[in-house]
């Protein structure tokens, strides 16, 4: 380790310089009103603070710039108690900076380590102990107890079984069967093919059977989005084609990455977007992946119409919906 | 004695007889604290800690951390009759119906934003200053730690709400849990209590962000301080400043009062930032339900360079034997983060064993006159920037008017092109200024004062460094490269050469440097 000699000798600690404060008694008089007047500050934000709380009413607001319409209640107590606790700093710190002593001090620091005596002390001390423990004479003892240590650290992991029950097929279901209905989102009403001009985009859920309830679960996994564009712009094969009605497709509304609603269709362009991580899918091309981060199009729902003329699935989704899963097959 | 003294001495006497306490007090009032702007950079994550427990103390009175469904009829019209969860309500309550509620909820997120920027400032001020060095890597490992919790905690903090957006941050947590291999699903359907989003993780979350954190973060602080106050604050080099001793202010008063009202001028400027800022405004994302989002959906800062990770992958997924691997999310939001805050807790270990130093430090390195460890930070910070700018990808588009293409393809060339080159270009800043720092001591000061000599020559005149300044410029040791020789005595090649290889290149990168001028180079001068 080079330890070359400083080219500059260290000219120690400058000398102290005074401050104004410390010799001239006006200057002293004026740091010690400076302080009193923070101080006095602080206590008139608090005076703020209360008169606010008390007679401003909370729903009056008033116009600020920039801010805009603002709550008169929120703000002022606000101000009164930032101006209340802010000025109490002020006021110590300008006390210490201009009337405590300001002269360096200098203290000496000592190595971490304890000395060679004491670490040999040290090791005696454990030696003996644990030499009287007789831990190392013992092994029966040891393995016994490493066995009964091991087992009490799973007893959390058992405890904590009951937290949720086993997904079983649940990440691979959705509430949509062969002639489920598709109702709008909100309004629960039944969709005809007429009810869409082409251009025209609907979130859609399956319709419930009386009595039934939804849950914010079964919208996670049930939502689609009803699309219609001009039937020849479609590029599908022709399966998927079979799924369409009159240029209606229906897609999860649910992002094949990370589970977002997808939200943003571009009329255009026949795009939707996912605003989370913006992964990009092609309408017109079953919902491929055309930018981000989704590695999987979104799953398509197979339609077709019932006696009544009413737009229904033709059959469940025909992969599970939503992000990856280790289970998942596809 | 007037009767104030006797009371006061009364009163020391009975607990000093019971707890021994002023021997103690006696040692440590006086204790020396050195001065410096950035060592407050710590005290600011301290103070909004506490403000955090303060305010959120107030905000768990009235907060409801239920996802059970009820209808509001508070006294925000817009969303009057709307299904929501208990949790948004109750949120709804505080901003509007509780005097001073809102200025405490935004206090409490104010206070939150700055508890995190604090603490990875002051993670980059020990960082750069090589105040992570022995005898201080403890405190090092438990301030990533802290930094790591923190983060979680404020992404805890920010979904308890139950609104639009928190709601679909826990859906994207849903998604990472769902993902790991084997037992995502499993582990997902165990935090939730079922399927996404069920009932039970909101309470959940609740006790974890209020209880359990807290208590860890509580006792995690206790000893960071303890272990600054047993083994001395480091100092910055200067005139009188050694590595033997701790120059500065005695606690009583100066720091007292300077650290107390810190705190007042922290928790002032966050009740400021409070009323006039508005943060967070709930009220106008509406209620959570999974099948509708807001655009332009963005996490706090703190999270925003994981999701601008997230954003920026390329679609990869791996399909086989019946099973699913989602790269897409494993790689940014799992291992990258894993990588990056293991490689942090490790740094002070790495560091010394590339440099074989082996000694305690308190004085702080000049970040210039450890030219590759400051190029790495940059490194390592030029690359989070990216995943931050990305992570606002779309407020950047519309802001700017680029397209989101354009700035995930910038982003995802950037993040691999760029910090490499921010290493090298601030390694050779770094050398620069070393060399500039060497002709100050040299040649002097340029005055700008311009003097004809008799015969017509004009040249200007420098003015020598004064002996102060000077020792700040030289005071900093400069070590050799490692010498591990890759064979023995006998010529044999020695085991593990590949690795000793590898330490002695890092070395000899870790001590590139300028030579400091030595004191034969300054009497060559003066002869001048």
């Amino acid at each position: 380790m080079s330890t070359e000699i400083a080219p500059v000798e260290d000219p120690g600690l400058p000398a102290h310089i005074h401050r104004k404060a410390d010799h001239d008694p006006v200057a002293e008089k004026k740091a010690e009103r400076q302080v009193a007047i923070l101080f006095a500050l602080s206590a008139l934000g608090t005076v703020l603070m209360i008169y606010s709380y008390i007679f401003i009413p909370g729903d009056k607001f008033i116009f600020l710039p920039i801010m805009g319409n603002t709550n008169a209640s929120q703000l002022f107590l606000g101000i009164g108690m930032a101006a209340s606790l802010f000025f109490i700093g002020m006021g110590a710190i300008q006390w210490a900076r201009t009337l405590m002593p300001d002269n360096e001090v200098i203290a000496q620091r000592h190595e971490m380590r304890s000395s060679d005596e004491d670490r040999a002390d040290f090791v005696d001390t454990v030696k003996e102990r644990a030499g009287t423990a007789g831990l190392g004479r013992r092994p029966l003892i040891k393995r016994s107890l490493g066995l009964a240590l091991g087992l009490v650290g799973l007893s959390p992991v058992l405890l904590l079984r009951d937290l949720g029950p086993l997904p079983k097929m649940e990440l691979s279901q959705t509430s949509w069967r062969a002639g489920t209905r598709l109702v709008t989102d909100p309004g629960d009403r039944p969709i005809k093919p007429s009810d869409l001009e082409v251009g025209a985009v609907a979130q859609v859920l399956p319709e419930l059977a009386k009595g039934q309830e939804r849950t914010l679960a079964d919208i996670g996994k049930d939502a689609v989005l009803l699309i219609r564009i001009r039937p020849q712009d479609f590029q599908l094969s022709p399966e998927k084609l079979s799924w369409t009605h009159e240029g209606i497709i229906a897609f999860s509304k649910i992002c094949s990455h990370m589970g977002c609603a997808i939200a943003l269709y571009e009329q255009q362009t026949k795009h939707l977007l996912c605003p989370c991580h913006q992964s990009t899918f092609d309408v017109t091309r079953g919902a491929k992946v055309i930018f981000g981060p989704a590695a999987r199009p979104l799953p398509q729902l197979a339609l077709s119409l019932d006696a009544e003329g009413y737009l229904v699935a033709r059959q469940p989704f025909a992969e599970p919906v939503g992000p990856s899963f280790w289970e998942r097959s596809s | 004695m007037t009767a104030r003294e006797r009371i006061a001495g009364t009163v020391a006497n009975y607990v000093d007889e019971r707890t021994g306490a002023a021997k103690w007090l006696k040692k440590n009032l006086t204790k020396v604290f050195p001065d410096h702007w950035s060592f407050m950079l710590g005290e600011i994550a301290l103070y909004s800690f506490v403000i955090l427990l303060l305010s959120g103390t107030f905000l768990t009175f009235w907060f409801d951390p239920s996802q059970k469904e009820v209808i509001y009829n508070g006294s925000y019209q817009p969303l009057s009759g709307l299904k929501m969860s208990a949790a948004y309500e109750s949120t709804l309550h505080i901003s509007f119906d509780v005097r001073g509620g809102l200025l405490m909820r935004q206090i409490h997120h104010w206070a939150a934003l700055i508890f995190l920027a604090a603490i990875v400032v002051h993670l980059l001020r020990v960082y750069f200053t090589g105040a992570f060095r022995k005898p201080r890597e403890f405190n090092w490992i438990l301030g990533v730690g802290l930094l790591t919790l923190g983060i979680v905690e404020g992404f805890l903090g920010y979904s308890l709400p139950d609104d639009l957006l928190s709601g679909t941050g826990i859906r994207i947590a849903e998604a990472i849990i769902q993902a790991l291999p084997v037992v995502g699903s499993y582990l997902a359907y165990f935090a939730f209590g079922g399927a996404f989003p069920g009932e039970a993780f909101i309470p959940r979350i609740y006790t974890v962000h209020i209880l359990l954190l807290p208590g860890i973060f509580l006792a995690l602080i206790t000893v960071h301080l303890m272990l600054v106050w047993y083994q001395k604050h480091t100092q910055y080099p200067g005139p009188g400043r050694t590595e033997k001793n701790v120059v500065g202010y005695p606690l009583m008063p100066v720091y007292m009062a300077k650290a107390g009202g810190f705190f007042f001028i922290v928790f002032g400027i966050t009740a400021f930032l409070g009323a006039v800022a508005s943060i967070n405004p709930i009220w106008l994302y509406g209620p959570y339900t999974p099948g509708q989002i807001s655009a332009g959906s963005q996490p706090d800062w703190y999270m925003g360079w994981l999701d601008g990770l997230v954003r920026m992958a390329p679609p990869l997924e791996t399909h086989a034997f019946g099973h699913t691997i989602s790269w897409n999310i494993l790689i940014p939001g799992l291992i990258i983060p894993g990588i990056m805050f293991t490689g942090l807790a490790l740094y002070p270990f790495i560091e010394s064993w590339i440099t074989g130093d082996k000694r305690e430090h308190h004085l702080l390195d000049r970040p210039r006159n450890v030219p590759n460890r400051t190029a790495l930070g940059v490194m390592a910070l030029t690359f989070t920037l990216i995943g931050l700018i990305n992570g606002g990808n779309d407020i950047i588009a519309t802001h700017f008017h680029l397209t989101i293409n354009q700035i995930m393809w910038f982003s995802r060339i950037g993040i691999i092109v760029l910090p490499p080159i921010a290493f090298v270009i601030t390694k050779r800043i770094c050398l620069s200024l070393q060399r500039a720092d060497r002709e100050l001591v040299l040649h002097g000061r340029e005055t700008g004062r311009l003097i004809r000599l008799p015969h017509g020559e004009f040249v200007e005149v420098h003015e020598p460094l004064n002996q102060e300044q000077m020792w700040k410029l030289t005071q900093h040791e400069q070590t050799p490269a490692l010498a591990l020789p890759e064979t023995d005595n006998a010529g044999v090649r020695r085991p593990k050469s590949i690795t000793s290889k590898l330490r002695a290149r890092m070395s000899r990168a870790a001590t590139e440097q300028v030579a400091k001028p030595t004191s034969d180079d300054i009497k060559a001068i003066e002869h001048h």
